[in-house]
């Protein structure tokens, strides 16, 4: 099975770039010279270095004993969450500003849901002394108050957008709209495997350090580098898809994508896109979407602010479709459940996000000697309020 | 023949093409503002369909079109209330949105539908023309339908060579380098890039659009191009003074120039 993108950016029937022709210079641009770029020497040299020295990876797969024990099985831990801003995202970042440097970009934008990826692209704009503009939905920029003050305090412009329901899919057209009216000078910074051709090529690629080290750490740790189950968060899919993508043509290890159900899946507010959704074309892409009959968007829906999005990246519809890795779901409170049960058994306080992806341990088969990696995409100290909330709840 | 092509043949210049959203401001505006427009003395319609993220528009169209869905507005009910219109509108009449609704409603639908009520033409800013090449061209060949591309000041020279090989009936000028929106004058530049496409000689004519507002900016584009593309400087007029033929009348004649 062939997992990789074709030359027209295409992962069987999903991809592509479906841009208007003023996005078509950057794309082509981009698209022209982005393997180069990654293929050459310097660029790796430089890309690592700032991982290793700045970032501080690798990122540990720590042996989690008591949720375990809990579980009844191998549980290894990646900690994205430990990484330099606190997620996966800025492995991506450091990537692409190195991108955009070589293809002597001024002016950084960036789209965000969770503050994350804002705060991992306005940081290595402030390192890199690049001009940032970042975009975020009313609604998130409120819920994920803290990381805005980060991205000030680090230099960003954050721009509050109004349209639609305020989040992470209205942020991306607002990001989309500045590319197109600022041709020339701006590289945009996309946060997931989503958006025209190159990006989930491009994206997916600068998140693959996860699984280049898993492999290793497995191999020391277990002496097997394949586990038997890698579960991961989806929102766009990037934390995925570098989880799964030195695993992609090895199908004993079975790959696991949770997407969030919000209120659950037949409630109207949700934001699982394979559970809901059909292929249509959004942001430059040919994916899986949730819409109406008549392909409008629909409003997703996540406690989240990460997964709070009708789309996925198209490599995931394409390992979807062929069934190379498993979509399932975790609810708001089920992950909330989950986030709990981490920090109480390990001391680990997880981003909401990846609380979704421990959630599937209560869901899943196990046996115990299975081992069973999950990406912990990011800390939880953006999530406090929530948290918070669910202790008064619940007289914690 | 089609009937865009019949208009370039019979009309040398200043040409006033105008856009709006179907199902703004109300679901049962349409058939209404397009006739009014056709008496009124424009000489072309772009009938915009709806979609809920319009990521080449600025903030007039992205609001016509909210409002559009709002009011219930989808392509099954664009198609039926058009269904009479060419027993009382002549002038060409082009469908233009984004890909997902349509694809969604089938692009043999799509087309078939097109032809049955008459529409000359087609515009999806998020076709890409490669794409078009390859999968779309034949279907809308077979309903007689007119591909329009656009291009942008980015845009470079082999490139708007194919898509003036490609594009059918006209080729739809992006005036700079933006999103939907409106200005007051052009700038040096976009008056530098007019020229420079002028000199290209190409064998497809061209419409201004995006940008242009009012009478100065309409007749400027036209020392340029065939004519001139108004969208989001009539639906703001639409949202201040209404769909009544009084007030387009009006708006049409601040902008003609022949
Ligand atoms: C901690 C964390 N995990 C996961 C995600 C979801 O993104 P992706 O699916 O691209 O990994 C986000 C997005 O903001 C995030 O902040």
């Amino acid at each position: 099975m062939d997992f990789e993108v074709n030359p027209k950016g295409f992962y069987g029937e999903f991809g592509g770039a479906f841009i208007p022709e003023m996005l078509y210079p950057n794309v082509m641009e981009l698209q022209r010279n982005y393997l180069n770029i990654l293929h050459d020497a310097y660029f790796q040299q430089e890309y690592r270095k700032l991982l290793k020295d700045y970032v501080g990876r690798p990122s540990p797969l720590y042996f989690a004993p008591r949720l375990s024990g809990f579980y009844q099985t191998r549980i290894f831990l990646k900690r994205e969450d430990l990484n330099h801003t606190g997620a996966h995202k800025i492995n991506n970042t450091i990537g692409q500003i190195l991108v955009a440097k070589r293809l002597g970009k001024t002016r950084i934008i960036a789209e965000t849901g969770a503050g994350q990826h804002g705060v991992a692209t306005a940081t290595v704009c402030a390192l890199m002394g690049l001009k940032c503009i970042v975009y975020m939905g009313k609604i998130d920029a409120e819920r994920q108050a803290p990381n805005v003050l980060r991205m000030k305090m680090l230099g960003a412009e954050v721009v509050p957008v109004y349209s639609g329901n305020m989040t992470l899919k209205d942020a991306t057209n607002e990001a989309i709209r500045d590319w197109i009216n600022h041709p020339a000078d701006t590289h945009y910074i996309i946060g997931s495997v989503v958006g025209p051709h190159p990006y989930p090529d491009l994206v997916t690629r600068l998140q693959a350090i996860i699984s280049e080290e898993m492999k290793r750490q497995l191999r020391e740790q277990t002496g097997n580098e394949n586990p038997g189950f890698i579960i991961a968060c989806v929102g766009g899919g990037s934390n995925a898809a570098g989880a799964f993508y030195h695993y992609l043509d090895n199908p004993e290890v079975r790959l696991i994508a949770v997407e969030a159900a919000g209120k659950g899946i037949d409630s109207g507010e949700s934001a699982a896109t394979m559970a809901l959704g059909h292929p249509g074309i959004l942001h430059g892409s040919r994916t899986m979407l949730m819409q109406t009959e008549d392909g409008q968007i629909t409003e997703p829906y996540s406690l989240s602010a990460g997964l709070d999005y009708p789309g996925i990246g198209p490599i995931h519809s394409h390992l979807f479709k062929t069934g190379r890795a498993v979509y399932e779901n975790a609810t708001d409170e089920e992950s909330l459940e989950a986030a709990f049960r981490l920090t109480r058994l390990e001391g680990i306080i997880p981003a909401l996000e990846s609380a979704h992806a421990l959630a599937f341990l209560d869901k899943g088969r196990f046996k115990p000697d299975d081992v069973v990696v999950i990406i912990l995409s990011g800390r939880g100290d953006k999530d406090m309020d929530t948290y918070i909330r669910y202790m008064e709840k619940h007289d914690m | 023949m089609n009937r865009i092509d019949q208009l370039f043949k019979d009309k040398p210049g200043n040409i006033l093409s105008l856009y709006f959203t179907a199902g703004h401001p109300a679901l049962n505006s349409t058939t209404g503002i397009i006739k009014t427009l056709a008496r009124a003395g424009a000489d072309m319609v772009e009938i915009g369909i709806p979609f809920s993220d319009p990521m080449a528009d600025g903030p007039v169209i992205q609001q016509s079109s909210d409002k559009a869905l709002k009011n219930g507005m989808s392509l099954s009910i664009l198609f039926r209330q058009l269904r009479d219109i060419r027993n009382e509108v002549t002038i060409p009449l082009l469908m233009m949105g984004y890909l997902n609704p349509v694809m969604q409603f089938g692009l043999d639908n799509f087309c078939r539908n097109c032809m049955e009520t008459g529409i000359d033409g087609v515009i999806l800013p998020d076709l890409p023309l490669d794409l078009y090449l390859e999968e779309y061209r034949e279907t809308m060949k077979k309903y007689e339908l007119h591909p329009v591309f656009l291009m942008s000041p980015q845009t470079d020279n082999d490139r708007i060579r194919l898509i003036d090989q490609t594009s059918g009936g006209f080729i739809y000028m992006v005036s700079s380098s933006s999103t939907t929106g409106t200005r007051d004058s052009f700038s040096p530049e976009q008056i530098g890039y007019f020229e420079r496409i002028n000199g290209m000689n190409l064998k497809t004519p061209r419409l201004i659009g995006f940008g242009i507002s009012s009478r100065e900016t309409f007749s400027m584009a036209c020392k340029y191009a065939r004519g001139a593309i108004i969208g989001s400087a009539f639906i703001k007029m639409l949202d201040s003074k209404g769909d009544d033929e009084a007030s387009i009348r009006s708006f049409i004649q601040s902008i003609r120039i022949g």
